[in-house]
């Protein structure tokens, strides 16, 4: 008699550590192709859950074999129906792989597949994705500064502010302490009863009289609250991660900006997105559009729309400060990003920006990234922000093309990496 | 309800359950050892789900394996054909061990479940059990647990000496692991009485036939000679290039040794299955064909039954023909079954040209015939001894060459009197090992200068190495062996055609 086994409640990942091996083996593969799948596919939803496929070539297997239709080779097939020995026929044109070679009986194990694609699921593919960016002194550089304190209830407390008052807590000491006290007299006062009946001279007891009028008295005038019963409700500091974060979006939208450049700082944007899903649990989106004036947008409208005339920056950064004023207290992380082609209105309005830059923005925002999107020459705004381009959290770049991008998110976050050492 | 009744009403529910299955594996096995005389290892039936099939594919059908990617490349692979519905997965996969593994889908209905049940469990197992090729080269009862030491000593090795180094000795390993296998057994090592006994009795025959003479001979001659013998090595040719390289390879470190004979013994585990494809599916659909037939015969299951089983049968055995677009080849099932089936038709029904062809069927058991044919042959001799005239007509096999220098292919033989032999032969070496892994051998150790290795690659049916594969695996091979290697590609002449060298 056999033995039977039911495997079904078995696990079910005997091959993952496999499957883990052979990922690392095609690691380079999968990130060179990673810039590919970003400028090619919607990145829109490239936050949210699916997969990927990425292509890997055929990662050899060598071994010795023959060399395809070299030699002779006797084939042997089944159902002849029309061949009579000796027949010639002729082989197919372009003779490499195909023809002959092909469906060498089912014993060959001669089975070659060239490339095929490994689907990571979405998780894997973030991970190749930042593997690079999230260097491991910027991780803890964002883990620090994702810190805030708050407090938290940790018993009670003799001294404090009467709006912490706990009534609870303080009356029982209350209670307590008049049931002590009425105790401690009562007793007083029936000794001096006692006293009393055996004195016999008036004048003694005219005296025990008083003495026992006055404890009665302060028996029944026990205070009903005293300082010493007051307790407060004690609290903590306690340092509690931040889970969210807040990004904004300003885009010049004026004429100058044409659909290429859209759709660069679309990508742009999208990736700086994902990389702040992956850090923080919630992650607001604030969209800033600016020409003339500045205007706070949702998505669609942000990217898709069409807007012409001229260029005036400064008033988007207002915008942004004022925004992050009024919802955004300090437990957000805040970030910036700006995508312009450079170009504003006047010399006045890039200082201005510089100015606001500098006093407003950068001491409130976790970080700050500037693209100028521009095929030509450094735009005035370039030339602006240059001079605050030291600052820590703030980091500007030039972008042509769109595969252009990625080295560029790279480089934004290698160049912090690289001050925050020194 | 007796118990017929009972396991009747079992095999005709198209659920199975578990009683269903402990039913079919105690008819099966009667029916298995009474009527078709089969000795088997014991089973070991597991239920698995497509994942868990999928992993076992990727392991090549043991139950555990040693780490590496390639394992997870199969994997990927597979699952992509899979969840691309490219690739059914097979009802059964059954492992060559002692007891015998097998690995049954949890989606086949109870038809399905007994014919596998009968396929592997009996089939599959009686060929493991009595075929000489996995009686000789194989040792059912201590691979799963080889496999097991050779997971953990390679874990271990990693462990040690870093994953990257391990993978690369495996690859390496890997490219080679076709030419780890001993095809012929090595003369086993004396032992120490017989060495002293045979030291013993050469030396009496000296004493016996001393001649003083020898003694003026010139003694240069024989330093020349012994310096000859030196140059020499390996004194014979060795084909088994894993096992050279753990035996003599001059600067590998232990634990790479032990790795080369990890990967050499697998190579050795699989090597009996590559030869007998055609046999052991043959014959696994000759028994799981008689042993359903039977209990149809003896009242286990119904006509409906035997309908599903007919039909899954026959898509199982199915052949396309050459020209058909679902043609891949000959299929070793349908070969094989065909095969088995007209030997037993020539031991109980011999027409007169099987009096001709076997006489040695002719007037036999049928049932004894096949126990013969089963145990010792492999694909290569069992056509060339088995594969009837009728079965080539019944095929319509026909044998084409493919000659490099011609401009078309030639029929060279079909079904008729004049081409049986022919294509008997000619598919008898399609099956030979020789078609698909060149001949390569070690012939030659530079001991005194260089330490390189050189192997020679001799021509078959002038099919030459494939030159960009071939560099890569030379270097492969350089990096095992540690210094530097070259192949050559002899022809029948001894003229060298090819040679690769990798310093």
């Amino acid at each position: 008699m056999g033995n039977i086994v039911d495997r079904r409640k078995n696990n079910k990942g005997k091959s993952t550590g496999n499957r883990q091996k052979f990922l690392r083996r095609v690691e380079d593969q999968i990130k060179k192709a990673i810039p590919d799948i970003m400028s090619q596919e919607s990145i829109k939803d490239a936050g949210t859950g699916g997969s990927v496929s990425v292509p890997i070539k055929g990662i050899d297997e060598p071994s010795f074999h023959h060399q395809p239709g070299s030699g002779r080779k006797y084939l042997v097939r089944p159902g002849n129906d029309r061949f009579n020995e000796g027949d010639r026929i002729p082989k197919p044109e372009g003779e490499g792989k195909g023809g002959g070679g092909r469906g060498k009986g089912s014993n060959s194990p001669e089975i070659t597949q060239d490339e095929f694609t490994v689907v990571l699921s979405r998780e894997e593919f973030l991970k190749y994705f930042f593997d690079d960016l999230a260097l491991p002194n910027l991780l803890k550089k964002f883990m620090d500064s994702t810190y805030t304190f708050s407090y938290k209830r940790a018993g009670y407390t003799k001294d404090s502010v009467p709006s912490r008052l706990n009534i609870k807590s303080s009356f029982q000491q209350s209670l307590a302490r008049q049931i002590a006290l009425k105790g401690a007299y009562e007793k007083k006062l029936k000794a001096l009863m006692l006293q009393l009946e055996g004195v016999a001279e008036e004048e003694e007891r005219m005296l025990l009289e008083v003495e026992i009028e006055k404890v009665a008295r302060q028996a029944r005038t026990i205070p009903f609250f005293e300082d010493v019963d007051l307790r407060y409700n004690n609290f903590e500091q306690v340092p509690t991660p931040v889970t969210s974060a807040v990004m904004f979006c300003i885009m010049d939208v004026s004429g100058s900006m044409g659909q290429h450049e859209k759709d660069i700082a679309k990508r742009f944007f999208t990736l700086l997105y994902l990389f702040l899903t992956r850090q923080y649990k919630n992650v607001e989106l604030v969209f800033i559009r600016h020409h003339t004036e500045a205007k706070e947008v949702d998505e669609e409208e942000f990217f898709n729309s069409r807007e012409s005339g001229g260029t005036v920056v400064a008033p988007s950064l207002k915008l942004m400060h004022k925004i992050r004023r009024e919802r955004y207290d300090d437990s957000w992380n805040v970030y910036c990003c700006q995508a312009s082609d450079g170009d504003v209105w006047s010399r006045e309005d890039a200082v201005n920006c510089r100015r606001l830059l500098r006093e407003l923005i950068l001491p409130s925002v976790q970080y700050m990234a500037y693209i100028e999107i521009n095929r030509n020459s450094e735009g005035d705004l370039w030339q602006a922000y240059k001079e605050v381009c030291d600052e820590i959290n703030f980091s500007m770049r030039r972008i042509q093309e769109v595969n252009q991008i990625w080295p560029v998110f790279r480089g934004l976050f290698r160049k912090r990496d690289e001050l925050n050492a020194v | 309800m007796n118990k017929k009744e009972t396991y009747k009403s079992l095999f005709c529910n198209p659920n199975w359950d578990y009683p269903t299955l402990e039913a079919a594996d105690e008819v099966t096995e009667r029916i298995g050892r009474e009527y078709l005389k089969l000795k088997t290892y014991s089973n070991q039936i597991e239920i698995v789900t497509s994942e868990q099939m999928l992993d076992a594919y990727s392991l090549i059908g043991l139950p555990t394996s040693y780490p590496h990617w390639k394992f997870g490349k199969d994997f990927v692979m597979n699952q992509n054909n899979y969840s691309k519905g490219r690739m059914g997965l097979s009802y059964e996969m059954v492992i060559n061990s002692n007891p015998c593994i097998s690995y049954n889908m949890e989606n086949n209905s109870t038809c399905m479940m007994l014919l596998v049940i009968a396929h592997a469990c009996q089939g599959h197992n009686a060929f493991f059990a009595n075929n000489y090729m996995f009686l000789d080269w194989t040792s059912a009862d201590s691979i799963v647990d080889y496999m097991v030491f050779a997971r953990e000593y390679i874990m271990a090795c990693e462990e040690e000496w870093g994953e990257d180094e391990v993978e690369q000795v495996l690859d390496a390993c890997h490219a080679l692991m076709n030419h780890g296998v001993d095809r012929y057994k090595k003369p086993s090592k004396r032992s120490a009485r017989q060495e002293n006994e045979r030291l013993r009795k050469l030396t009496s025959i000296r004493h016996e036939n001393v001649n003083e003479l020898w003694r003026t001979l010139p003694s240069l001659r024989q330093g020349v000679e012994e310096s000859r013998k030196h140059k020499k090595f390996p004194q014979e040719p060795e084909e088994n290039l894993l096992y050279f390289i753990e035996k003599f390879s001059p600067t590998l470190p232990d634990w790479k040794r032990e790795i080369v004979r990890i990967v050499r013994k697998v190579a050795q585990y699989y090597y009996p299955q590559s030869a007998t494809k055609v046999m052991n599916e043959g014959f696994a659909s000759f028994v799981h064909y008689h042993i359903i037939n039977k209990m149809y015969d003896e009242g286990w299951v119904n006509d409906g039954f035997m309908l599903e089983f007919i039909k899954s049968h026959s898509s199982v055995l199915y052949q396309p023909e050459y020209n058909s677009k679902y043609f891949s080849g000959l299929n070793p099932y349908t070969l094989g079954f065909n095969i088995f089936m007209d030997i037993k038709r020539i031991c109980l029904d011999p027409t007169p040209e099987d009096r001709l062809w076997f006489p040695n069927l002719i007037g036999k058991h049928w049932l004894d015939e096949v126990h013969y044919a089963m145990e010792n042959f492999r694909d290569d001799s069992f056509i060339l001894q088995y594969l009837s005239p009728k079965v080539i007509r019944d095929m319509k096999i026909f044998a084409i060459t493919d000659d490099e220098s011609k401009k078309e292919y030639e029929i060279n033989a079909i079904h008729n009197e004049r081409g049986y032999k022919r294509i008997r032969e000619q598919l008898s070496q399609q099956y030979d090992r020789a078609n698909w892994v060149p001949n390569i051998q070690v012939t030659g150790l530079d001991l005194h200068a260089t330490n390189k290795l050189t192997l020679t690659h001799s021509l078959y049916n002038d099919r030459k190495l494939e030159p960009e594969e071939t560099r890569k695996t030379l270097e492969q091979l350089r990096s095992l062996w540690g210094f530097p290697v070259e192949i050559l590609t002899r022809n029948k002449l001894g003229v060298n055609e090819q040679s690769f060298v990798c310093r």
